[in-house]
């Protein structure tokens, strides 16, 4: 099974990308890959860089900012390949950001 | 001579569970293990009446239903997922019927427990953690269910499809949680069960006979999980505290519905070999381990049965095991039930000067129970001024119509 786990967080954290988180993401990764459960993972660049794009009725609307104003932003991600749900949720439980934001954890549509 | 549809109803009562969990950790797939056992009892129904009852009507259920799950793969399924699901339910190891003998096996045992906990993991929202525990191993009907939760019957089928969709997509596992886990695991399960029950206990609104089936199911649920789990003392500790508080049912409500508090009830009509099976579990337990919080409930609720009045209850040691629980579980509640046994034991002045360091924290201002306390107290205090007052504003919070009732024929006496 894939999961994708998806990191937010208020963006003045994920901004300042301290040397010490950043640490710990490497440490995690390091992990992650030794166990050979992880598949994909990115930091992604905060929401003022963000682009949203509807197509209604043919036509492209094009947006500044991200999909939704909310309080904690989508900061990075990552893809596991895990045996279940509970194998997902105990490396979710390691991700540096689910000390100080949250990790929201979703099974890959398998095609 | 046992009638068939009789045998039909006894089994699907007493083994549904344990046939359906044994099926879901065969094929991964509640809805298909499911309709496999219902397609079996249908069968049953057709050939008991004709052919006589089997001699383990169980094992008889069990393996038509893994037949008839095999057919219905390979009608419904693609040919990968064909040979993957038939080979596990063929696999000679799992449930055969010479397994389903009256000594229930390891492995039989082992499947409601894991489906125990996958029902109840926290991935799921309690509500549906616990429709979900009593569809799979209660064998209570969606109609059923929905009537004790009093939520309309196509909402209660959308929250169990729901449910059912998330432990398939999310690939929610059938297995007993690692050691590191188990602790906050039993103690999801144990949430649940105990939800179950005060459900039953403490609703006064719906159809009666079915709140008390709740209770009765929840003790049901805990025996089994306290069997299956016989080194965890919060499962014993949770049994004898349902047992206990379930022992007082027929004298907990007059012949109108109206509620009888536990000083007032008649103590012939509390059910004396159940409390002696409760007490008898935490007895037991009290001497061998240090007191989770079931069990420290267990306990006070076992010298409220076991005392032959009102006066003769040994309140400084509830007083003592409330201070306890306080320790291990903090909470305000618990606090105002310590505060109501010190009343008891030391006299209500010193009941109510507790209660006042409860209210000042201001957590319970709007909780109708504390204020009832305090009335009571100034009652017992005869300070019929004071004891109105509060008796108006516990009647203001109170929404329980049986409640009510009480507070106001209470409010009654002191103005009279």
């Amino acid at each position: 099974m894939k999961y994708m786990f998806l990191i937010y967080d208020e963006e003045k954290n994920q901004n300042n990308g301290a040397p010490a988180v950043m640490e710990e993401y490497g440490a995690f990764s390091q992990l992650a890959n030794e166990k050979g459960v992880i598949r994909d993972g990115n930091r992604l660049h905060a929401t003022d860089a963000a682009t949203t794009v509807r197509v209604r009725n043919g036509a492209t609307q094009t947006t500044d900012g991200p999909f939704a104003e909310t309080k904690e932003q989508l900061g990075g991600y990552f893809i596991f390949e895990c045996k279940d749900l509970d194998e997902a949720l105990s490396y979710a439980a390691k991700v540096p950001s689910a000390k100080f934001g949250s990790v929201e954890v979703r099974p890959v549509f398998e095609m | 001579m046992v009638e068939p549809q009789a045998a039909i109803e006894h089994t699907f009562r007493e083994e549904s569970g344990r046939i359906l969990a044994s099926l879901i950790r065969a094929c991964g797939d509640f809805d298909l293990a499911e309709e496999a056992m219902q397609d079996a009892f249908a069968v049953a129904l057709d050939r008991w009446p004709r052919d006589g009852i089997p001699d383990n009507p169980g094992a008889w259920i069990t393996t038509t239903a893994r037949h008839k799950a095999i057919d219905r793969i390979r009608r419904e399924r693609t040919l990968a997922e064909k040979q993957e699901l038939i080979a596990a339910l063929d696999r000679p190891e799992d449930v055969s019927a010479a397994d389903l003998d009256d000594e229930a096996p390891m492995q039989l045992i082992d499947d409601r427990l894991r489906l125990i906990f996958t029902c109840c993991h926290p991935a799921l929202a309690p509500e549906a953690q616990v429709a979900l525990t009593l569809r799979t191993l209660g064998g209570l009907t969606t109609p059923e269910i929905a009537r004790a939760f009093l939520v309309p019957e196509p909402t209660m089928a959308q929250r169990l499809v729901r449910v059912k969709r998330k432990i398939r997509d999310a690939a929610i596992p059938y297995t007993v949680p690692a050691p590191e886990d188990l602790p906050a695991r039993v103690d999801a399960v144990l949430a649940v069960i105990y939800l179950i029950f005060n459900e039953g206990y403490s609703a006064s609104s719906g159809d009666a006979l079915i709140r008390r089936d709740l209770c009765s199911e929840a003790i049901r649920l805990a025996r089994l999980v306290a069997n299956l789990m016989p080194d965890e003392p919060e499962a014993a500790g949770l049994l004898a505290l349902l047992i206990l508080q379930h022992s007082r049912r027929d004298a907990r409500t007059g012949p109108t519905g109206e509620l009888i508090v536990l000083e007032e009830q008649d103590r012939t009509r509390w059910h004396h070999a159940e409390i002696e099976e409760g007490a008898a579990i935490i007895n037991e337990d009290m001497t061998s381990h240090g007191l989770g919080p079931y069990q420290q409930q267990a306990a006070i609720a076992a010298i409220h049965a076991q005392a032959p009045t009102p006066d003769a209850t040994d309140w400084p040691q509830i007083a003592a095991l409330y201070a306890r629980l306080a320790e291990v579980q903090p909470s305000p509640i618990i606090e105002l039930n310590r505060a109501v046994a010190i009343a008891m034991a030391d006299g209500p002045l010193a009941g109510l000067r507790l209660i006042d360091a409860i209210d000042a924290t201001g957590d319970l201002a709007d909780y109708h129970l504390l204020h009832a306390a305090r009335a009571d107290l100034h009652r017992r205090a005869n300070q019929p001024e004071a004891a109105s007052i509060a008796y108006r504003r516990a009647l203001d919070l109170c929404t329980n119509e049986v409640e009510r009732t009480y507070l106001q024929r209470r409010l009654n006496e002191v103005t009279s």
